[in-house]
C-alpha cells in the first residue's frame, strides 16, 4: 500500500519530466561521444582514403580500399612487434599471478602476525617512489637494461592494488572454518592454498590476470625507457613509430609532410588500419570479460 | 588443533620469546610463500628509493646506483636557478590541478547519471561502451587524437574548421591542456564511475521512499541522498588520486608533445626523461625528479589534511 502512493505522488511531478528529458538527452550525447570516435576508425579503415580526407565518410564507409591493412601485413615491425609483446604479455602475466597470488593468500590470514606490517609495506610503495632515475640505474646495475626480462621484472611486477583486490576476495570468500577443517586432516598452507584457495578463487584470479595481461598488452614506458634493440621492441613502441613519428612505411618513404597531401591521405589510412590491428584483441575480448574487469572494481572498493 | 593454537596465541600469557618462535614455526609456510613478493618490491620499488641520494651525489659510472663523491645541493641549485625551472613547476601544477578538476568530477556525475536509467537494456550498453575506452592504448588515444584533429584531413579538425576554429590544435599552446584534459575524461570517465555506481547500489532504499513521501524531486534527491551517501567514496577517491595524478601524465604528455607546444607541454617527468635517460645527466636528471615527488606528497597532504578536518577520513 505505502509502495503505491509513493509512485503517485512521484508520478505527479512536472519538474522531474524535465528531468527526465535531460538525463536521457545527456545519456545519448555520451553515448556517441564514445562510442562515434571508435566506430569512425573502423570505418575510415576500410574507405577511400580520398574521401575519408575530405571529410565525405561520416557514418557509412564510403568507397572500399584496404590499401591500409595491405601495407600493415607487409610491414614486418608490425608483427615483430606483436611477437615480442604477446611473448612479454604472456610470461609477464604468468610471473606477475605467480608473485601475487600466494603473497595475497598470507595476508588474507587473520592470524599471520606480520601481516598489517607488511601490508603498510607493499601500499607505502602507492605513494611513494623512488623516481624514474634511480630506478633507472638500479635496471642497468642489473644488466636488465636491453633485455626481455625488464618487461617481466619491474616496478610493477606485484601491483599493489591487484594484491588488496586479491586479499580481500580471499578475506571475504574463504571461510575460516574450511581451514581449520583442513588442517585438522593435516593439510599444510601449501597444500590447502594449491587445493582448496585456488580453485575457489577462479573469478579472481581471471579478474588481475585480465588487469596484468591488459596492462603489459598496452605498456609503452618500459620500452621507452629501457630498450634500444629495436627487435626487442613491443607493439606500443612500433605503433608510436608509425602513428606519432610519422614513419608509416616501412620503407621510410612517404611521410606525409612535404610529400602533400597525397601521402598524407594514404599514412593516415595505414593509422586507422594499425590501431584496428593493435587493439583489435582487447576489442574482441572486451565483450566477454567486461563483467570480470568490473567484478575487480567492485572487489577492491568493498576493502573500504 | 589450529583453533587451539590461534586461540593460545591470542591470549598472550607466555614469555615472548616463545611466543615469537612459535609464531614463527607455525608461520613459516606464510613466509615463504610471500617471499617472493617482498623480495621483488624490496629490489624493484624500495631500492630506487634508496637510489634517491643519488641527486645529492656526482653521477659516478663506476659507482653504479647510489653514485660516487656527495655533491650536496649542488644540483638542486642547478635546477632552481635554470631558466626553465618556473616554467615546469607552472605547467606540472597546471596540467595536474585541471586534470583533477575536471577529471574528478567527471565520473561522479556520469555514475548519477547512469543510476537513474530506468530501462535495464539501455544502462548495461550505455555502461559497456562507456568503459571500452579505458583499455585502448596511450599510444592509441594519442595517435587517435593527432588522425582525428589534423585540420586538413581529420574529422574533428574539419568540423571545428567550419566553426570557426583555424589552425592546427596539436600544435596550438592554448589548447594543449583542454586537449589534454578533455581526452582524459574521454579515455577514462566510465571506468572510473563503476565505484560510485557500486556506492549508489548501496543505497538504503529507505532513504528514497523517506524522500519521496517529503515530496522530493529527483533532483532533489540526488542532492539530499545520493550525493550525502556517496561522500565518503568520493573523499577516499580524491585522496588516492592526488597522490597517483603528476606520475601518470608522464606518458600521454610526452606523446602530445611537440616543438610547437613545448611551452606549457614541458613538465617535470618529461624533462627527467630527457635529461635524464637521453642525455645522460643523472644526477641532475635525479635532483628535477625529487621535486615531482615532493610536489606529489605535498598535494597528498593538503587534500588529506583537509579531508581530515571536513570528515574526518584520512589515509593515516
Amino acid at each position: 500500500m505505502p509502495s503505491i502512493s509513493i509512485n503517485k505522488i512521484k508520478d505527479r511531478k512536472p519538474s522531474d519530466i524535465i528531468f527526465d528529458a535531460f538525463v536521457i538527452f545527456i545519456c545519448i550525447s555520451m553515448f556517441f561521444i564514445v562510442a562515434y570516435p571508435i566506430y569512425f576508425i573502423v570505418i575510415a579503415s576500410i574507405s577511400d582514403p580520398t574521401l575519408v580526407s575530405t571529410g565525405d565518410v561520416l557514418f557509412t564507409p564510403q568507397g572500399f580500399s584496404l590499401f591500409g591493412y595491405e601495407q600493415i601485413f607487409q610491414d614486418s615491425r608490425v608483427w615483430i612487434g606483436y611477437r615480442n609483446t604477446l611473448f612479454y604479455a604472456i610470461f609477464g602475466t604468468a610471473i606477475n599471478l605467480l608473485f601475487t597470488l600466494p603473497a595475497a593468500y598470507v595476508l588474507s590470514r587473520q592470524e599471520f602476525r606480520a601481516r598489517r606490517f607488511l601490508m603498510f609495506f607493499f601500499i607505502f610503495t602507492m605513494f611513494f617512489n623512488g623516481g624514474l632515475i634511480p630506478t633507472y640505474m638500479l635496471m642497468r646495475d642489473l644488466s636488465l637494461i636491453d633485455t626481455p626480462w625488464v618487461f617481466i621484472f619491474n616496478p610493477l611486477t606485484v601491483n599493489v592494488f591487484n594484491l588488496i583486490i586479491t586479499r580481500t576476495f580471499f578475506e571475504n570468500n574463504i571461510p575460516h572454518e574450511m581451514f581449520e577443517a583442513a588442517t585438522m586432516d593435516g593439510c599444510s598452507h601449501f597444500k590447502f592454498f594449491s587445493t582448496i584457495v585456488l580453485p575457489l578463487s577462479k573469478a579472481v584470479t581471471a579478474v588481475i590476470g585480465l588487469y596484468y595481461l591488459v596492462w603489459h598488452w598496452n605498456d609503452f614506458f618500459t620500452g621507452l625507457i629501457y630498450i634500444r634493440n629495436y627487435d626487442l621492441q613491443p607493439l606500443q613502441i612500433v605503433l608510436r613509430d608509425i602513428l606519432l613519428s610519422n614513419q608509416v612505411f616501412a620503407e621510410g618513404a612517404g611521410s606525409g609532410g612535404t610529400g602533400g597531401g597525397y601521402a598524407q591521405r594514404y599514412a593516415d589510412q595505414v593509422k586507422y588500419g594499425v590501431i584496428i590491428v593493435s587493439s583489435l584483441p582487447v576489442l574482441i575480448l572486451y565483450p566477454f570479460i567486461q563483467k570480470y574487469f568490473e567484478k575487480g572494481v567492485l572487489i577492491g572498493s568493498v576493502k573500504g | 588443533m589450529a583453533f587451539a593454537q590461534t586461540a593460545k596465541s591470542k591470549s598472550v600469557s607466555k614469555p615472548r620469546k616463545a611466543t615469537v618462535i612459535n609464531t614463527f614455526r607455525r608461520d613459516y609456510q606464510l613466509w615463504i610463500m610471500i617471499l617472493p613478493a617482498i623480495i621483488c618490491v624490496i629490489i624493484f620499488n624500495y631500492i630506487p628509493m634508496y637510489g634517491i641520494q643519488l641527486a645529492f651525489r656526482e653521477y659516478d659510472f663506476t659507482a653504479g646506483l647510489t653514485g660516487g663523491e656527495w655533491a650536496g645541493l649542488k644540483y638542486f641549485e642547478q635546477f632552481v636557478n635554470s631558466h626553465l625551472f618556473w616554467d615546469l613547476i607552472r605547467n606540472t601544477l597546471l596540467i595536474s590541478v585541471t586534470t583533477i578538476l575536471v577529471g574528478f568530477p567527471a565520473p561522479i556525475a556520469l555514475a548519477l547519471l547512469i543510476n537513474q536509467i530506468r530501462w535495464k537494456r539501455g544502462k548495461r550498453i550505455l555502461q559497456t561502451t562507456v568503459y571500452l575506452p579505458h583499455f585502448i592504448s596511450i599510444v592509441v588515444l594519442v595517435g587517435l587524437l593527432n588522425v582525428m584533429l589534423s585540420p586538413n584531413t581529420g574529422v574533428l579538425g574539419l568540423l571545428l574548421a567550419k566553426l570557426g576554429v583555424e589552425g592546427n590544435l596539436l600544435a596550438s599552446v592554448n589548447a594543449f591542456i583542454p586537449i589534454y584534459v578533455l581526452s582524459d575524461v574521454w579515455q577514462h570517465v566510465g571506468w572510473n564511475s563503476i565505484i560510485y555506481l557500486a556506492a549508489l547500489a548501496s543505497v538504503d532504499p529507505q532513504l528514497y521512499d523517506a524522500a519521496k513521501i517529503d515530496g522530493a524531486n529527483k533532483w532533489q534527491i540526488i542532492r539530499n541522498v545520493e550525493i550525502p551517501a556517496i561522500i565518503p567514496t568520493i573523499i577516499i577517491l580524491l585522496i588516492l588520486n592526488m597522490g597517483t595524478v603528476i606520475s601518470t601524465g608522464f606518458e600521454k604528455i610526452f606523446l602530445m608533445q611537440n616543438s610547437l607546444n613545448l611551452p606549457i607541454s614541458e613538465v617535470i617527468e618529461t624533462y627527467v626523461y630527457k635529461t635524464g635517460i637521453v642525455s645522460n645527466q643523472f644526477s641532475y636528471a635525479a635532483a628535477i625528479g625529487l621535486f615531482n615527488t615532493l610536489i606529489n606528497f605535498m598535494m597528498l597532504l593538503i587534500v588529506n589534511t583537509i579531508a581530515k578536518k571536513v570528515s574526518r577520513i584520512s589515509l593515516w
